[in-house]
């Protein structure tokens, strides 16, 4: 039995619950054996303390869990410190930029875009989108750049598959004209088809709708402001001259924009859009139609864009001039691959613009570009690429190098 | 990427159910049967936390994250922006593996087509390389760059979680 009471006493000991306890446990048997009534008094006050250790931990532990989730509504839901619901629980900003050298006779350095996204989403349905932009850095009477508001619009998500909006807002047509960051697409300029014959960034006011119909089909329909295209002159006619970028824009003739678009393929886009406005030049009585297509690849390493787009304007104006048809295309494959240091891309492109197709006069524009991308980080990139360019008789080609750098956030 | 509890109070919430795709507890009842198990803690700290953030490039936000774990399986409600927006998604890793990664929310104004399973299907039977990197290439979408980026970080998390799960199982 005293053996038994020694090993009882050895155990508690090691177990170190109950320190206190232990002590005059350790006292008691420095004086005398104690008894087996001892024994089991001081085993069951220690059982009574366990069972208070535990509370407390179970206490402890709510706490800990408490306080955690106070922590967490500040930090992540109130960065204001928790006091109030503000529009910055709901207020988001983004961004993009790049800044170009342009060698050969440009020979020069620009600052060339520098944007900044603001998002605000009033409920879970409706949702507010800006960009603001700064185009050539500096703005003022006889400086090169502009502001502009380059969308503005309230989308409201009227079913899970179908989704409207008003307001100012990016056309569906091409490829760069709603994704246009400088890390998604090579080229530090961006394609002369996607310039010439798509006047991106293109954007007008008015309303949308944008249907999911499944099986990776999508459409996008809109009823906007159109362009107002020049009649005299060397810019006559050309699309690029005729957006009014919704400022106080002439709207007696408005435009009517249609795309289908499939997806059902990671990494696959292919799209088709049309346009028809009524009147380009807002009173001449000139229609006019626009198609596009394209298809956009990124499967892998492997990288492949290709896009056709022509216009075909109606009445006699154009027609004398050889701009009732406008066209061009180009095609761009590239491969990108991982280095330990970030992506680095390699692309070709060729491409076609003839914005006077419609006499027999050599007007073609022939463009080949190669180059490389590479991201140090998937939103930053750098860019260079040599651009070969073949004009008609009697204009001034410029071959020459381009350096970019480029940020999105 | 913020609590499953927050992911689970946004799709609760009254008024909203338009871009609400899957209901978590649709995903766990598809992901465990009738009687999913209940939710357990797991807290993102110490080396776990730095992996996490390393994956995610920005600060975790969470302290502890929920998760539903049976029979070698665990689920996994996560959150992440990809341009502007969080997009709240439901990943279910088997043993080790990507088992299913479901779009619960989409809150952006392009690139809904991640939600689809045409697009999600890619993620099945992805593991963690050493680096923490998935062991495949995930094809993007589109104009939704960033959507997809943001999909592919929280399945290298949820792996990564899910590691820790199996860890700490083990190590009991």
């Amino acid at each position: 039995m005293k053996r038994k009471s020694r090993q009882q006493l050895g155990v508690l000991c090691l177990s170190g619950l109950a320190a206190g306890l232990f002590a005059s446990g350790l006292a008691l048997a420095q004086d005398r054996e104690p008894s087996q009534e001892e024994m089991w008094g001081i085993i069951q006050q220690q059982q009574r303390e366990i069972e208070e250790l535990k509370a407390r931990q179970s206490a402890t532990d709510e706490k800990v869990e408490a306080t955690a989730d106070r922590i967490e509504e500040v930090t992540v839901k109130e960065p204001a410190g928790g006091m109030v619901e503000g529009w910055w629980n709901k207020t988001s900003i983004g961004g993009y930029g790049e800044m170009h050298y342009n060698g050969g006779d440009q020979d020069q350095i620009d600052f060339h875009r520098f944007v900044l996204f603001f998002g605000h989403q009033f409920t879970d349905r409706i949702r507010f989108f800006s960009e603001l932009e700064v185009e050539h850095s500096l703005v003022g009477e006889s400086k090169p750049g502009e502001v502009e508001l380059e969308q503005a619009y309230l989308e409201f998500s009227l079913t899970d598959r179908i989704q409207s909006k008003v307001g100012l807002f990016l056309l569906p047509v091409g490829i760069l004209n709603e994704t246009h960051e400088p890390p998604t697409f090579f080229g530090v300029e961006r394609n002369i088809v996607e310039t010439n014959i798509i006047p991106t960034t293109w954007w007008e006011g008015g309303v949308g709708a944008h249907a999911d119909l499944g099986a990776g089909f999508s459409t996008d329909v809109a009823v906007h402001s159109g362009l107002n295209v020049a009649t005299t002159g060397s810019s006559a006619f050309l699309p690029r001259g005729g957006r009014q970028k919704v400022a106080n824009a002439v709207a007696e003739d408005p435009a009517l924009t249609g795309r289908m678009k499939w997806t059902r393929i990671p990494g696959v886009e292919l799209a088709v859009t049309a346009q028809y406005q009524d009147d380009l030049t807002q009173g001449q009585d000139v229609d006019a139609v626009l198609l596009e297509t394209h298809a956009s690849i990124r499967r892998g390493p492997w990288w492949l864009r290709a896009l056709y787009a022509r216009w075909e304007l109606g009445g006699d104006l154009p027609k004398a001039v050889g701009r009732d048809e406008q066209y061009g295309w180009y095609v761009e494959p590239g491969y990108v691959f991982g280095t330990a240091k970030g992506d680095v891309g390699v692309f070709a492109r060729y491409s076609q613009v003839d914005n006077t197709a419609g006499d027999t006069t050599d007007s073609k524009i022939k463009q080949t570009d190669v180059g490389l991308n590479y991201w140090p980080h998937p939103q930053v990139v750098l860019k260079a690429d040599y651009q070969f360019l073949d004009v008609p008789a009697g204009q001034i080609g410029d071959d020459r190098i381009n350096l970019g750098v480029g940020f999105m956030f | 990427m913020q609590l499953a509890a927050l992911a689970l109070a946004i799709v609760s919430s009254p008024g909203l159910g338009a871009e609400v795709y899957l209901a978590p507890e649709k995903l766990l009842a598809e992901s465990f049967g009738a009687s999913p198990p209940k939710p357990s803690i797991l807290w993102i700290a110490g080396d776990t936390r730095d992996a996490v953030e390393r994956i995610l490039g920005h600060s975790a936000g969470a302290l502890r994250v929920r998760y539903w774990s049976q029979e070698g399986r665990t689920a996994w409600i996560l959150e992440e922006i990809g341009k502007t927006e969080p997009i709240t998604t439901g990943i279910v890793v088997d043993k080790g593996a990507i088992a299913r990664i479901s779009v619960l929310v989409y809150r952006e104004s392009r690139g809904w087509e991640v939600r689809y399973a045409f697009f999600t299907d890619q993620f099945k039977g992805a593991t963690l390389t050493a680096l923490r990197e998935l062991d495949r290439n995930i094809d993007g979408i589109s104009g939704a760059t960033l959507s997809v980026r943001a999909l592919t970080r929280l399945a290298r998390v949820a792996l990564l979680l899910d590691a820790e799960v199996r860890k700490a199982k083990t190590s009991r």
